[in-house]
């Protein structure tokens, strides 16, 4: 170990060229647009700023949740053929659909989860499914035929990781009478149910739209 | 013109009284209201769902659905009833076990799993309902015409 080896050189900061993002930054800094918003009001007074941001807040957020609501409609989904033509006709004449109490479950109340975090997530993730109807992914019949295995299979997944919650919105275990249910059914929601073994999904798949060939899939075994 | 109506009526008249005989003699399946008119269709009647399994009529006839299938799947695609009803699934749901002939092929063979020609349970399989027989079913039990006097009531109960 010897000291007398000269330091390596400080880098002069002071008069360094700043680097790259610095310098973009002074750019984007010095646009006249960014002066502007950043310099402080001169002209318009603090209550009209103060109300004014109040008021398109409420335009801003009235109009996102109107839009978020209107997409949230069965009418909407259904404006694509694919929708309309497959699944909305299966689901004709199953119990979600028409019952004696006439309440009815829309494609949103099982597709799109109520809470709000999660529902921008899905409806982030239904921007697929635009792209899917722009370059008609399942535009034919038999196009939507070969790809309802994997369709399926992502929303059981879904259901599954959630612990169906989608079920859940309307359907509790806690508000299951069950002695008015028949004994088979109860005897299987007190044995898979109520104990969290399983969650809805796991028994009650296809109880809305046809099912894809089921070959391997768990509980549908011909054995 | 007389001497051929004659032997056409000869003809036709024993037909026409037989077509009516019939007529009245034939199982009025729709009513007795005359075919001609529209009618308004029963109520749809509600199946059995009590879970309780019903005596066979005869040893090999195929058991009766005691509980409500609708909505179940089966189709090419999938097979409700096997969920609970093969093999590896009695024991979590405790349905009876489809009969081992369900695993044999036509020659005897068995299979490892579900025959094809057993795969669409509701050819044999079916539901019951309340609705009231639109006919008069005269079956009687092969017990009570060979044991007659170990029915209820015995002989004269026939």
């Amino acid at each position: 170990m010897s000291g007398d080896e000269t330091p390596a050189p400080m880098p002069d900061i002071a008069n360094a060229k700043p680097g790259f993002i610095r310098r973009r930054w002074n750019w984007f800094r010095k646009l006249p647009v960014v002066r502007t918003a950043l310099a402080p009001a001169t002209t318009l007074s603090l209550g009209f700023l103060t109300l004014g941001g109040f008021f398109a807040g409420v335009i801003f957020w009235g109009g996102f949740n109107t839009a978020l609501e209107a997409t949230n409609q069965p009418s909407f989904c259904i404006s694509c053929h694919e929708m309309r033509s497959n699944v909305y006709e299966e689901l004709q004449g199953t119990i979600h659909q028409s019952n004696r109490s006439g309440v009815r479950a829309g494609c949103p109340d099982c597709h799109v989860p109520h809470e709000w975090t999660s529902k921008i997530g899905r409806k982030m993730q239904a921007s697929m499914e635009v792209w899917g109807h722009i370059f008609g992914r399942i535009s034919t019949r038999e196009l939507f035929l070969t790809h309802r295995r994997e369709m399926a299979e992502r929303e059981w997944r879904r259901m599954e990781a959630n612990n169906s919650l989608e079920c859940r919105n309307c359907h509790s275990p806690e508000g299951m009478d069950l002695s008015r249910q028949n004994p088979r059914a109860a005897a299987a929601h007190e044995r898979y149910l109520f104990t969290g073994e399983m969650s809805c999904i796991q028994c009650h798949r296809g109880i809305a739209h046809h099912l894809p060939d089921m070959t391997g899939v768990p509980g549908w075994q011909q054995r | 013109m007389r001497k051929r109506l004659l032997p056409a009526a000869v003809v036709l008249a024993p037909l026409a009284l037989a077509g009516a005989l019939m007529a009245q003699d034939a199982p009025r399946l729709r009513g007795p209201e005359p075919f001609t008119e529209e009618q308004d269709a029963p109520p749809m009647a509600r199946p059995i769902t009590n879970d309780v399994r019903v005596r066979r009529n005869y040893p090999d006839q195929p058991p009766i659905i005691p509980h409500s299938i609708d909505g179940y799947a089966l189709d090419l695609n999938a097979n409700k009833c096997m969920s609970c009803h093969a093999r590896r699934f009695t024991e979590q749901s405790q349905a009876p076990m489809i009969s081992v002939t369900h695993y044999q092929d036509r020659e005897g063979n068995t299979l490892g799993g579900l025959a094809a020609r057993r795969y669409v349970c509701t050819t044999c399989h079916v539901t019951q309902t309340e609705a009231r027989p639109l006919v008069p079913n005269r079956f009687r039990d092969m017990d009570e015409l060979t044991e007659p006097e170990r029915q209820p009531g015995g002989r004269n109960n026939r």
